[in-house]
């Protein structure tokens, strides 16, 4: 019998770099999942020290922490640098629930000039320059899951999606990353 | 594929991403326990189902997860228009029934 089990983190060993296209997992994070009414998006903002965007499909980023708009009053919180989210929220007094998401989601970087291409094989949306920019983000779908679709950089998204799909929105964008 | 305006992200977006979510406009009554049976009957199961212009209930389940309504007619299955939650019937001129 085995006397530890080695841990193995979603898409490990995952990666694909083609001609145009780079798909890569994001090194593990922590993400809240951030509800809260008007009233109480000042006092989180300054707790997480970024401001939570107030406009639909955009994002705030800042050293490595993103807060990306999901609804009116629902946002995803992303530090890359793992920082403890929550206790950054505790301190707030004003009505709000955040809740620890860090190892519900995980993450596929999808870069590179075909990348736009890519995701539009599974996800309906206009992701063209005009109608999703740098920064925009958004909650949608690729093929048969949900996701949360951020874009990065022009060539950049990240995509976010729950763990136990991530080898089938991993295995889709490959398929679709074959497809020219 | 049709694309529904949704009123809370403010544009139009793919219909993957919304779920339909029964008539509109149906007022919860507030004295349940009384109600006869034909008057619960009524208000639980009975749906207008008309050919034409309704008003729905439709949510952006896969995006900002807002209930909203939605003015379409049945038989182009054309979204005449939407708006959020707990705004009364718009008026649609000539094309309202």
């Amino acid at each position: 019998m085995a006397d530890a089990i080695a841990r193995a983190s979603a898409l490990e060993g995952r990666f694909l770099n083609d001609e145009g296209i780079t798909l890569v997992r994001a090194e593990p994070a922590t993400r809240l999942s951030l509800r809260a009414p008007k009233t109480a998006v000042k006092s989180l903002s300054k707790a997480l020290g970024l401001d939570l965007p107030q406009r639909p499909k955009t994002s705030t980023a800042k050293d490595g922490r993103a807060a990306l708009w999901l609804g009116p009053d629902e946002w995803l919180v992303i530090d890359e640098n793992e920082a403890d989210l929550v206790g950054a929220c505790a301190s707030v007094s004003a009505f709000h629930s955040a809740v620890d998401v860090s190892h519900r989601n995980t993450a596929i970087l999808v870069s590179g000039p075909r990348a736009e291409a890519v995701l539009n094989a599974g996800c309906p949306q206009d992701l063209s320059l005009d109608a999703f920019p740098v920064g925009a983000c958004s909650r949608t779908v690729f093929g048969k899951t949900e996701i949360i679709l951020w874009r990065t950089e022009k060539d950049a998204f990240r995509v976010e999606c729950w763990r136990s799909f991530s080898d089938y929105v991993f295995m889709l964008l490959k398929a679709a990353a074959r497809d020219r | 594929m049709l694309l529904i305006h949704c009123p809370y992200c403010g544009e139009d977006r793919p219909e993957l991403e919304f779920r339909h979510a029964g008539e509109a406009h149906i007022a919860r009554p507030e004295n349940m326990a009384d109600m006869s049976d034909e008057d619960f009957e009524r208000f639980f199961f009975i749906r207008s189902n008309p050919k034409g212009i309704v008003y729905e209930r439709w949510r952006h389940i896969h995006g900002c997860a807002r209930f909203f309504n939605a003015a379409r007619d049945t038989v182009s299955d054309r979204f005449l228009t939407t708006y959020k939650a707990g705004e009364p019937k718009p008026d649609l001129g000539g094309e309202g029934a």
